[in-house]
């Protein structure tokens, strides 16, 4: 790789390795981060970015490696000596305490004496300062439980810049906000390179890297394949060099054929033992042979959705029709019962909720269907039986390895999904729940997995998907409804749907 | 009017007695749990703590190197606790049974071996015990006036100290205080031994201001009277030394309670308000106070790689 100019960078990275025990994480990597620019790394799930960054932050050590800051070799050996050489960090899962103000968070680890009250005051003063600076205006006495996600990914930011932070590395930022939340950030970030700011942003999304950046680093199991000028590069390249090959980024479709009705919720809702409503007064109808997709920022009632109309959770008022049988309040169902009106779950948590983790993958295959035959007789699993309907989902569902006595947790993510998919779709059901289909799935399996959940809806099932991905909801559903504060603010045809009016209801401003 | 003065002055200066071991073990605990260490070893530690404070007053004839020796023996086994829970990362709540385990058994068999009357220590007189400062007959030790200062000053530290606001976020979410370029280790460790000086302090007065030496046992569930006093004051120290102060006062009343006949109930068996402390916390931790809002990261070893 050439030096681009003379100056030396903000930082480089020389040859890092990084191994989690047989897991080669990173290969050799070697980039720059010019000073004053805005660098994207880009790269599927498990590709390395964030192990990377992890490493140049101090939170891992490399194997090997050099990394230079500003023209000078230095250790990485903790966080601290990060921030010392002026790194700083917003990570994917905010580092923010729930229960401490902004004002707590700002100075935890910057205190600046053994009393809180001096420094709480200076911090008090700088974060005015730099809400005139940059424009990122926050209440310092607000606590961070009760503020909106894009507010407290503000405050991390606010949080790097108070310790003087000169290089700022982002990871996914936008992974949690609502597309006019993300257009606000990338003016932040344009803001922060206009004062000099190194900006360095991890994310798999291209629309963001080609939107903020001047340069962008593509990342593939491990390894810096390809390093170029944001103008010089477009979405379908990148996206080819990320997978390492030509990939499909838009869904052939036939025309939708509605049928009857399966799945009716009225005035469904949900309060939970502290009095919040997580539901509320949810109205919902799905059609054999249709997608709906549920669009809407995480947090704002789709989990809670799923798990009432899966029957994990009981109502607390109003009415659920599943194929012509009516549960509520009073009779809620559970998902065994679900299971037997013909009602499939895929949970957006599958490592949690898909399956269990230390299992075979034969036996997460049939987890939920393992009552009766024909994989238990007299009480017993049969071993033989269970191990044949694994092998024969692999192979229709292309699930790789292909070795039914694997441990579940051995699997990649996207086989993991590809593994509970195939195990509910199998049994052809009316009605089929997906909780983030593609959530930490390489391409080439989301690709696998959209059509099958086509190909479920073709073959007459009424399917029903919640996504945080604004792409993936846009490309498969047929109607998309829209949740905000535990409500369907609204409804919209994907082909009248653009992000931003989406946006505009996933933010609820249209929700009155 | 006299009497009535006089009853209340007893029962309050008894209610204090009873709940000074009380006020400090819980004052220690609450360092442990708002660094992210659950310590259900807080009653192996004082037991500990107590056994060798008498043992070394009874052998030195003095109350202050009872004391030392208190909080020493309650630091090994602090340091113990912080190095299965935070070095090696292991079960907060086994580690702490195991410490109980082994300070009911240690002290006995020591006891046994060195003064050989049965697991006791020999009885304590003069200078080998904690005297009252002010109140002859009270038993107001310096011990009781610690415990209570105890209160203000771990209230102070936690919400007015840098110390404070780390040791907050290392119980709420250590990877921010680890990505913040602190320390997890160091703050834990630190919390530990807070704990350890608390109970080191609560064993020494068992044995050498309350009582006039060791007996086995002695901690009889104080330790986990504690525990419960700091869940009850939801993790604050002012309500913790509430809740340590109504257990004191039943406690104060089944003694005073002893043979009283109550007209048409007869005699109140002593054992049903003995009782009442733990009843009351299951009553009250059953839906009374709430939800418990512990710190959220009580009980989790920090790991940073998988």
């Amino acid at each position: 790789m050439q030096a681009l100019t003379p100056a030396a960078a903000a930082i480089e990275l020389r040859g890092i390795e990084k191994s989690f025990g047989s897991v080669h994480a990173v290969r050799g990597v070697s980039l720059r981060i010019e000073a004053g620019t805005i660098t994207g790394i880009v790269g599927e799930n498990g590709a390395g970015k964030s192990t990377l960054m992890s490493i140049l932050y101090g939170l891992y050590r490399a194997d090997a490696g050099e990394i230079w800051v500003d023209g000078r070799l230095v250790e990485m050996a903790s966080p601290r000596d990060a921030i010392a050489h002026g790194i700083g960090m917003v990570h994917q899962h905010f580092m923010l305490i729930d229960t401490f103000t902004v004002l707590e968070n700002m100075v935890l680890g910057a205190e600046g004496g053994v009393l809180l009250a001096g420094g709480l005051a200076a911090a008090r003063a700088e974060l005015a300062r730099l809400a005139r600076d940059y424009g990122l205006s926050v209440d310092p006495d607000a606590r961070i439980a009760d503020l909106s996600v894009g507010e407290q990914q503000r405050v991390e930011i606010l949080k790097v810049l108070f310790r003087g932070a000169r290089i700022l590395i982002l990871d996914e930022p936008s992974a949690v906000l609502t597309p006019q939340e993300t257009d606000r950030l990338f003016r932040i970030l344009q803001t922060l390179k206009e004062r000099g700011v190194s900006v360095v942003l991890i994310t798999h999304k291209l629309r963001e890297i080609m939107a903020a950046t001047d340069r962008v680093y593509v990342m593939r199991q491990g390894l810096v394949v390809v390093e170029r000028r944001t103008a010089d590069t477009n979405s379908e390249e990148l996206a080819e060099l990320m997978v390492g090959r030509k990939v499909h980024l838009d869904l052939d479709k036939a025309p939708t054929r509605w049928g009857e009705v399966l799945l009716r919720a009225e005035h469904l809702s949900l309060v939970d033992d502290r009095g919040v409503r997580l539901l509320d007064d949810v109205e919902l109808e799905l059609r054999a042979g249709e997608i709906v997709g549920i669009a809407g920022v995480t947090g704002n009632g789709q989990s809670e959705l799923l798990q009432v109309l899966a029957g994990i959770r009981p109502p607390s008022g109003g009415q659920l029709t599943v194929c012509g049988h009516v549960l509520d309040a009073h009779h809620p169902g559970n998902p065994a019962q679900m299971r037997a009106l013909g009602l499939a779950h895929v949970p957006e948590d599958r490592l949690r909720q898909g399956m269990v983790a230390a299992f075979e993958a034969s036996e997460t295959s049939i987890l939920g269907y393992q009552d009766g035959p024909p994989f238990t007789r007299h009480y017993l699993l049969d071993g033989p039986a269970v191990g044949a309907h694994c092998a024969r989902l692999m192979e229709s569902f292309d699930v790789r390895p292909r070795s039914p006595a694997l441990r579940s947790s051995n699997f990649s993510g996207g086989n993991q999904q590809k593994l509970v998919l195939a195990r509910e779709i199998a049994r052809k059901p009316k009605v089929l729940l997906v909780g983030q289909p593609t959530r930490g799935v390489d391409i080439g399996a989301i690709e696998f997995i959209h059509r099958e959940l086509v190909k479920a809806r073709d073959a007459g099932c009424a399917v029903l998907v919640v996504s945080v991905e604004l792409d993936e909801i846009l490309s498969l559903a047929d109607r998309i409804l829209v949740m905000f504060a535990g409500r369907i603010v609204g409804e919209v045809e994907p082909g009248r749907a653009d992000e931003r009016t989406l946006g505009l209801m996933m933010a609820g401003a249209d929700a009155a | 009017m006299d009497e009535a003065f006089s009853f209340v002055f007893l029962m309050l200066a008894s209610t204090l007695r009873v709940a000074t071991p009380l006020v400090l073990c819980a004052m220690g605990g609450l360092f442990s749990e708002k660094g992210g260490i659950v310590d259900v070893g807080l009653e192996g530690k004082m037991l500990m703590a107590a056994f060798f404070a008498a043992a070394t007053a009874s052998v030195t004839g003095s109350a202050w190197a009872g004391v030392a020796a208190a909080i020493i023996a309650a630091e090994a086994l602090a340091l113990l606790h912080g190095l299965a829970c935070i070095t090696y990362r292991g079960n907060q709540v086994v580690s702490g049974v195991a410490i109980n385990i082994l300070a009911a058994g240690l002290t006995v068999v020591l006891g046994a071996a060195w003064f050989a009357r049965g697991g006791q220590t020999p009885p304590l007189v003069g200078d080998q015990r904690l005297a009252p400062l002010f109140l002859p007959g009270a038993g107001d030790n310096i011990l009781v006036y610690a415990a209570l200062l105890s209160v203000p000053l771990t209230w102070w530290i936690i919400a007015r100290t840098r110390f404070g606001l780390r040791l907050r976020a290392v119980g709420e979410m250590p990877l921010a205080v680890d990505a913040a370029g602190l320390s997890v280790a160091w703050l834990r460790y630190r919390a530990v031994l807070l704990c350890g000086l608390l109970a080191g302090l609560a064993g020494a007065y068992l044995s050498i201001g309350q009582n006039a030496g060791f007996s086995r046992d002695m901690t009889a569930g104080q330790g986990f009277i504690a525990l419960a006093a700091i869940i009850f004051g939801k993790w604050r120290p002012l309500p913790a030394l509430g809740a340590c102060l109504i257990f004191g006062l039943l406690d104060a009343m089944a003694i005073r309670l002893q043979g009283v006949r109550v007209p048409g109930l007869g005699e109140v068996p002593v054992q049903l308000i003995q009782a009442m402390p733990y009843l009351l916390t299951m009553f009250l931790l059953a839906g009374f106070i709430g939800r418990a809002v512990a710190p959220k990261a009580a009980g989790v070893p920090y790991e940073k790689e998988h």
